[in-house]
């Protein structure tokens, strides 16, 4: 397969007009904005719809009207822009629409910066709007994942009536890796049941509502979704497991930083420390069975985030607190480099 | 084996187009890869830097903080990351700009007026370029001709008349 070099920006654009997204809303941000550029200039060849709305909020709203009718549909930003769409993307979830969300994190809260984070992961898999819902959480560490992980959202969006995100960073976003386009047959999923596409007067309206004022309709509506979250949880983890057979300490990261461990892991290995490497490809639903499988022999796990230590939470719960969870983390558009993690490890491995 | 090699210099100095330059040479070589821009305020007019990372392994980190390879184009850069370059490592830098007051012994140290052979040679903004045919030279990171690849890939079709001039900024480069 031919190699091409591309941002991850680019490259997650790319990857969506190839799974056959149609329509594209977004609002420029840092460091996300290649992704909305790349849009601008494809989309409109590739036969679909580039608008750039007059805000995020506009956009995911345009993301809803068009998924509604049965379209593949995307949005992008940023951290804060992310925040301002989460009211949008409740909608979508309430009304059972499929649709991607790409978030390349930068620091926060507030403003925050442009250098890369992950300090939205407690909002992406834990609360990315009001109400009762999640949505899948797909977190690529390479450019080729985030080629890969799009098109294998909008095939998971489509076939649960669930959003899915990309959650990325500015690192991945602003770097160049070699990448390949497989074939993308977009798995077709008949949305006729549901998609408003004009009834032409020959069957019933198809009406797309988040809205359900009796409260047993709406608890219908909730559990009905939440059966659908356990296929979901039963059927879509995934995650990398990388020296964990015989390791006594266990690493765990997502996304770029899951990088920098990975090279740490191989240094201290070099050094005699067993040490391995846990990389959940999807943060929600959280593979809970892998950790569990990784961690079997490890007498210490360690979570490696950039941000002060949100997914280390989901590690203490998938393993029932049975062995201790050490952290190290760099927040605000700092990154870990290997040399400190390294240094975490044989501080937490007793190897000092 | 992993070269993590370090650009660094003024915005406007053509740091990310050598550095693609370099990061297509390991495309062309059919090795492991990736390309980091610095993307803060600081490349609006200040000091601008990319990792390029060129390898036969998967590549972990993409962010360079010990060069083997160190390619400044200005004093603050030079003077900054002078001292990190790996020991055995190999710096590269523009004397017509740039002063050289490092002590270190234990890396190689090269300097070429590559501002001043770009003016003298009617190559306008190639003193990137040439540096790189002194990198190629000293460090065989690959071949001329896949350099000249990496060259023909890089420079976008609207501009591929300037080809020609990059290929002679690599050769001035070679014999500096």
């Amino acid at each position: 397969m031919e190699r091409n070099l591309m941002k991850g920006n680019e490259a997650l654009a790319e990857a969506a007009i190839r799974a056959g997204c149609k329509c594209f809303f977004g609002y420029p941000i840092t460091p996300q904005t290649e992704l909305a550029a790349y849009m601008a200039k494809r989309m409109n060849k590739a036969g679909g719809v580039f608008l750039q709305a007059e805000s995020e909020i506009a956009a995911i709203n345009m993301v809803l009207g068009a998924a509604s009718t049965g379209v593949r549909a995307m949005t992008s930003s940023s951290s804060p822009g992310i925040s301002l769409k989460s009211e949008g993307i409740s909608y979508i979830a309430g009304s059972d629409l499929p649709a991607v969300i790409i978030n390349v994190q930068r620091g926060g809260p507030g403003l925050g910066g442009i250098q890369p984070s992950q300090a939205d992961y407690w909002q992406a898999t834990k609360a990315l709007g009001h109400g009762d819902f999640h949505l899948m959480v797909f977190a690529p560490a390479s450019v080729q994942e985030m080629v890969d992980f799009v098109i294998k959202a909008f095939d998971r969006a489509d076939k649960y009536r669930v959003p899915a995100m990309i959650l990325a960073d500015g690192l991945l976003g602003q770097m160049m890796e070699p990448v390949s386009f497989p074939e993308v047959n977009p798995e077709a999923v008949d949305k006729s049941s549901w998609a408003a596409t004009g009834h032409k007067g020959e069957r019933e309206h198809h009406i797309i509502n988040s809205l359900y004022l009796q409260p047993d309709a709406l608890q219908k509506s909730v559990v009905d979704r939440f059966e659908r979250y356990e296929q979901i949880k039963a059927n879509e983890t995934d995650a990398e497991l990388y020296l964990t057979e015989d390791c006594d300490i266990l690493l765990c990261a997502f996304g770029a930083t899951a990088r920098v461990v990975k090279s740490a892991v191989n240094d201290a290995r070099a050094m005699g420390i067993k040490a391995g490497l846990f990389r959940p490809r999807t943060l929600w639903p959280f593979p809970e069975k892998e950790l569990n499988e990784a961690a079997k022999n490890a007498k210490k796990l360690l979570s490696v985030e950039m941000s002060m230590g949100q997914m280390i939470d989901d590690i203490k719960l998938a393993i029932n607190c049975s062995k201790p969870v050490e952290f190290f983390g760099r927040t605000g558009g700092v990154i870990p480099t290997p040399a400190e993690v390294l240094a975490e490890i044989k501080k937490v491995g007793g190897a000092e | 084996m992993t070269t993590e090699i370090l650009l660094a210099g003024f915005g406007g100095q053509g740091i990310l187009f050598a550095g693609k330059i370099l990061a297509y040479c390991g495309l062309m070589d059919s090795k492991e890869l990736s390309w980091l821009p610095s993307y803060g305020p600081e490349m609006r007019g200040g000091t601008c830097n990319c990792s390029v990372c060129i390898s036969d392994d998967p590549i972990g980190s993409p962010l360079v903080l010990t060069p083997d390879i160190l390619i400044a184009l200005n004093q603050p850069s030079f003077d900054k990351f002078v001292s990190t370059v790996k020991p055995g490592g190999k710096v590269f830098f523009d004397s017509s700009m740039i002063e050289n007051e490092c002590t270190r012994t234990d890396i190689g140290i090269f300097g070429i007026p590559s501002q001043q052979l770009a003016d003298d040679n009617a190559l306008k903004g190639g003193s990137n370029i040439i540096l790189l045919g002194k990198v190629l030279k000293e460090t065989g990171i690959c071949s001329l001709e896949t350099m000249q690849k990496a060259i023909e890939k890089v420079v976008p079709a609207s501009k591929s008349h300037l080809i020609p001039n990059n290929f002679k900024a690599i050769e001035l480069g070679m014999n500096a």
